[in-house]
């Protein structure tokens, strides 16, 4: 038997001791894509990354979640409706829910997934253009102060790259108004609202700020040469990397 | 009403065609021609049955057994050197070629085409042509990496055009983007030669560790023959033969149902699976099931194997339960491979499909009588020696001329035509000039259609569109990676074959020597008109014949490829236009050079001589004018510039290179500014001294083994000694303006950035929406 080094495990981290004892759990769904991207990004940020498959009936001793972007099950329902049913899926919702307040990350069709699972509200229907569409995004971070936005600073811009098909944000005014007053856009489009989202909105939180769901990619963001850059060339390939290492301090607590 | 679905046919067994050899049969129907129905009956020795004839005439049909190129495609492996043998694993006759990229790792790569479903079905046949590619990547045992799509539709305002584009485009993305491969690059041609036969290539590559490697091949007496992934369905059937096969005309009845329907989900959970499989060695020999679906796999698996193989077909899982036993063989579905495994990890096997709830069914064995026997619930309808299927199909030579017309046109040079008239000279004219390259059909830029792709996913991909190569990192360790690019010119290779040919082998060599990396290896896909016209078919022998010799002299072998033929409407064929892929390989993708300029104050090198070669040009193209030669071909020139770039990436001495190729220097020169939006001042008396060219032809002019790069002012001296020593033409044409928002040329109008970025990105939205 032999061993494939997959592309996408592996990358040698000075770690820190301290943040690697933090296990941050990624969950696979068939059809997820962001899988190893997520683990990566874990990894550089200081971290220890736990793969996760859906069928798991436990969630194991994982201080957080990300639940990663792809296609689970071709989204050829309503993206994220068939996940959402996973015997995973339970157990992060009991944990998001439970007074320890698991931190849960939903990227892209994770972010569909966590919508369809009611922890966050509202819903993603197909963009406004009706197309796929990829391109390095700018964003404005709302509320630092979420569990996996604290390394931001309220209204900093950054730059990640952005992909998705069924991409456009929709909730009822009542909850948009309510999102807006209790400070749970996390994230707002800057400059291009690519989808059609309502009130620009990129990314939410629940009401405690232990999950947060956002179409665009910060995992893709994380390693200088593998990332956006600014429309001038300069690199900015390492703007999502705050999502990771701000979990981690959140887990190991105080100061990095 | 009977649940005993498989009682339904009169099933034709080998022992009732013995009794009836005069049964009729449709083998005209199914594409077979009487020399080639006469043939299957003596290599048979009686009338075949149903279902071996359903074998035959898929497998013998031009798309599975290159009848009409076999000949002339044997020279690619003739004509190979030592030091092309020296890194190839796997070479052509497999799946896919591979080469050794060193530290262990391995790379497989092949381009494709689904040219005639696309035209059919623009959405499914585009999106299906990716599949197939990947699955021929994972049949090697390796993960695929990325995609790239070389296409070609016709004039860009023709009604047709956006139904071909908006579904091709769509269907790429809906299928490459749910699988999780970048798309890191290709090309986009509008001309109308290819308004009924649009070219839709797709391009895969893969990377595994040496001992991973896999083979299509069935050995080991007792050892289980499994299907596996989607359920075959009555999609496809005849597709390989029907359709790839002959020309469209208004004559035969609608071909729609033949085109296959592709599930990414599915396929997407069949590459975990596959890689899960490899990884606990848990199969002996594996193939994809593409064109000729089940009649392909079970031929070329026994036939590439040691023995024989036995078959029950009604063990097939079934879409749809009234297919007969020779749709199931002919069947195209999507998303099936066939493995053998051996009893031992049967169990393991399962255990891997349950995991990933991938449908199975175990059909067989592996025996060593060295037939392949189908059964149909335990009456043999299929008793062949597969050798007579998959490999020995008939072969033809061709009868191929010179075309008369191909002097007239070669003599209609483009200089001095009624075209021609009017060639711009003063300022504004020149400024107007570039401005109209820069936002025509084929020069504008195709963001309209990169966007719709993901790029990104895996997080290895170093740079992709608009760069002049698409490049992966293999090895997160070490940054090992590799780089791909494709390219072609039908207007050039209309001109001269055999040359056109070696410019597009050119042309993607110097692509990817621009972005720093050594090329290594080629694939290529020939589309070309019926080889049944003896002026196709010599297009098609002498680009095979120009592609063979350049490669040779370039030292990089053919690994693999693909031919497309009968691409005419009627007796018009599109321009031949062979796609070649090149790979090279980067020691570490942090080294690739990007092609555009960052840093102000940089100078800007144009490396290589400018002739006056415009014929066969996007300007001339612009005029409506084609005719002419194709600028030179001068190999020992491309070879020198690619080490020059190659060592300028690896020691640091340039931070942008850009290629010279279509549009010449002004295409060049507007590409690198606009990449950063960063401009510079350009001043080319010196080049028009040295060159004896005026400065429209400076701009214009497509001549080849040229590139332009930026060298920050630390490295410059020592740049310029590399060039002297190696005796290459450079000359400092400008430098890197980061400030002033505009491309200066001297003797042409300031052309502002934002003016022509207008101009080059407003094009394909403006037909496309």
């Amino acid at each position: 038997m032999t061993s494939i080094p997959l592309i996408g495990e592996a990358v040698a981290v000075a770690a820190e001791p301290r943040l690697a004892g933090a296990k941050i759990g990624v969950v696979t769904f068939p059809g997820t894509l962001d899988d190893r991207d997520a683990a990566r990004a874990v990894r550089l940020a200081g971290g220890t990354a736990v793969s996760l498959w859906h069928a798991d009936s436990e969630l194991g001793d994982v201080d957080a979640v990300i639940i990663p972007g792809g296609f689970s099950y071709g989204d050829y329902l309503r993206a994220g409706a068939i996940s959402r049913f996973a015997p995973l899926m339970s157990k992060i919702i009991d944990a998001a829910n439970s007074d320890a307040k698991l931190p849960v990350l939903g990227i892209c069709n994770g972010f569909q997934i966590l919508t369809e699972s009611h922890l966050l509200p509202g819903s993603m229907i197909k963009n406004d253009h009706l197309k796929f569409i990829c391109r390095d995004q700018t964003l404005r971070v709302e509320n630092a102060n979420t569990a996996w936005t604290v390394d931001y600073t309220d209204g900093q811009e950054i730059i990640v790259p952005l992909k998705n098909q069924d991409g456009q944000y929709i909730a009822d005014e009542k909850t948009l108004d309510a999102l807006e007053a209790e400070g749970r856009v996390v994230f707002r489009y800057v400059g291009f609202n690519p989808n059609g989202s309502r009130r620009d909105i990129a990314g939410i939180s629940n009401a405690a700020g232990n999950v947060v769901g956002l179409m665009p990619h910060p995992e893709h963001a994380v390693e200088a040469g593998f990332g956006p850059e600014s429309l001038n060339g300069e690199p900015r390939d390492t703007d999502g990397l705050g999502f990771f290492t701000s979990v981690l301090t959140k887990i190991v607590g105080g100061d990095k | 009403m009977t649940t005993e679905t498989t009682k339904k046919f009169n099933i034709d067994t080998v022992e009732h065609a013995a009794k009836t050899p005069d049964t009729e049969l449709p083998w005209a129907e199914l594409g077979l021609k009487q020399n080639e129905f006469d043939e299957i009956v003596k290599v048979l020795g009686r009338r075949p049955t149903g279902a071996e004839l359903a074998m035959y005439s898929v497998m013998w049909s031009e798309h599975c057994s290159y009848k009409s190129s076999k000949n002339h495609l044997r020279q690619f492996g003739e004509k190979v050197t030592e030091e092309m043998k020296k890194d190839m694993l796997v070479g052509i006759g497999e799946n896919a070629g591979v080469t050794n990229l060193g530290d262990g790792w391995a790379v497989t790569f092949k381009i494709e085409s689904h040219n005639s479903p696309s035209f059919v079905e623009p959405y499914q046949g585009a999106a299906t042509g990716i599949g197939g590619i990947v699955r021929d990547i994972i049949s090697m045992g390796a993960r695929p990496v990325a995609v790239m799509d070389p296409l070609r539709f016709g004039a860009i305002d023709h009604p047709d055009t956006a139904r071909v584009m908006h579904g091709a485009v769509a269907g790429i993305g809906g299928y490459g983007n749910c699988l999780g491969l970048p798309n890191i690059g290709g090309e986009m041609v509008f001309d109308s030669v290819y308004q009924g036969n649009p070219l839709v290539n797709a391009l895969a590559v893969g990377v595994m560790r040496h001992e991973d490697i896999r083979l299509a091949n069935a050995s080991g007496k007792g050892n289980k023959v499994v299907l596996f992934g989607a359920r075959t369905g009555g999609d496809g059937i005849g597709g390989a033969s029907v359709l790839a096969s002959e020309s469209f005309d208004d004559t035969k009845p609608s071909k729609r149902p033949a085109v296959q329907v592709g599930d990414p989900f599915a396929e997407k959970v069949l590459i975990e699976c596959c890689l899960e499989l490899f990884k606990g060695s848990l199969v002996e020999g594996i193939q994809d099931l593409g064109a000729a679906g089940i009649s392909c796999a079970t031929s070329e698996l026994a036939s590439n194997g040691d023995g024989g193989m036995e078959v029950e077909l009604t063990s097939v899982l079934l879409r749809d339960p009234t297919l007969t036993p020779g749709e199931i063989l002919m069947s195209e579905s999507q998303e099936r491979m066939m493995a053998v495994v051996t009893p031992e990890n049967i169990e393991a096997f399962e255990a891997v499909m349950d995991k990933w709830a991938v449908e199975y069914s175990w059909l067989g064995e592996v025996t060593d009588t060295g037939r392949l026997i189908i059964t149909w619930e335990g009456e043999v309808i299929v008793d062949v020696d597969p050798r007579t299927v998959a490999h020995d199909g008939p072969v033809y030579d061709r009868p191929f001329a010179r075309p008369e017309w191909q002097d007239s046109v070669q003599a209609n040079s483009f200089t001095g035509s009624v075209e021609d008239a009017g060639r711009p000279s003063a300022p504004t004219e020149l400024a107007a000039a570039v401005t109209e390259l820069v936002a025509s059909p084929n020069m504008c830029s195709k963001s309209w259609i990169t966007k719709q792709y993901d790029r990104y996913v895996g997080g290895n991909t170093a740079m992709a569109f608009p760069d002049d190569a698409g490049v992966v990192r293999v090895d997160e360790e070490t940054g090992l990676g590799v780089a791909l690019a494709t390219d072609a010119n039908g207007r050039y290779t209309y001109l001269e074959p055999y040359q056109g040919a070696q410019l597009a082998l050119a042309e993607a060599y110097r692509n990817v020597a621009t972005s720093g990396a050594v090329p290594m290896a080629v694939s290529d896909c020939l589309n070309f008109g019926s080889p049944e016209d003896p002026d196709v078919m010599w297009q098609l022998a002498e680009a095979i014949r120009g592609l063979s010799d350049a490669c040779m002299e370039l030292g990089i072998p053919v690994t693999g490829g693909n031919v497309s033929l009968y691409n005419q409407t009627g007796t018009t064929p599109i321009h031949p236009s062979p796609v070649v892929a090149v790979l090279g390989k980067l020691d570490d993708v942090a080294r690739r050079t990007p092609s555009g300029w960052r840093e102000d104050g940089q100078a800007i090198y144009l490396l290589g001589t400018t002739a006056a070669e415009l014929d066969g040009s996007e300007w001339s193209n612009l005029r409506g004018h084609l005719g002419g030669l194709p600028p030179k071909v001068d190999l020992a020139a491309e070879r020198a510039l690619g080490e020059i770039l190659i060592n300028a990436s690896r020691d640091g001495m340039v931070d942008a290179a850009h290629d010279l190729s279509e549009g010449g220097l002004a295409a060049a020169l507007v590409e690198s500014s606009l990449r950063y939006g960063v401009g510079a001042r350009i001043a080319l008396e010196e080049l028009m001294e040295r060159d004896g060219v005026d400065l429209f032809t400076a701009l214009f002019s497509e001549s080849q083994a040229r590139a332009i790069v930026s060298v920050p002012r630390s490295e410059e001296v020592r740049f310029k000694d590399m060039c002297t020593a190696r005796g290459f033409a450079h000359l400092r044409i400008g430098v890197v303006d980061a400030a002033g928002g505009k491309l200066e040329i001297n003797g042409v109008d300031e052309l502002s950035l934002d003016a022509l970025r207008e101009a080059h990105e407003a094009t394909l939205p403006k037909y496309f929406g």
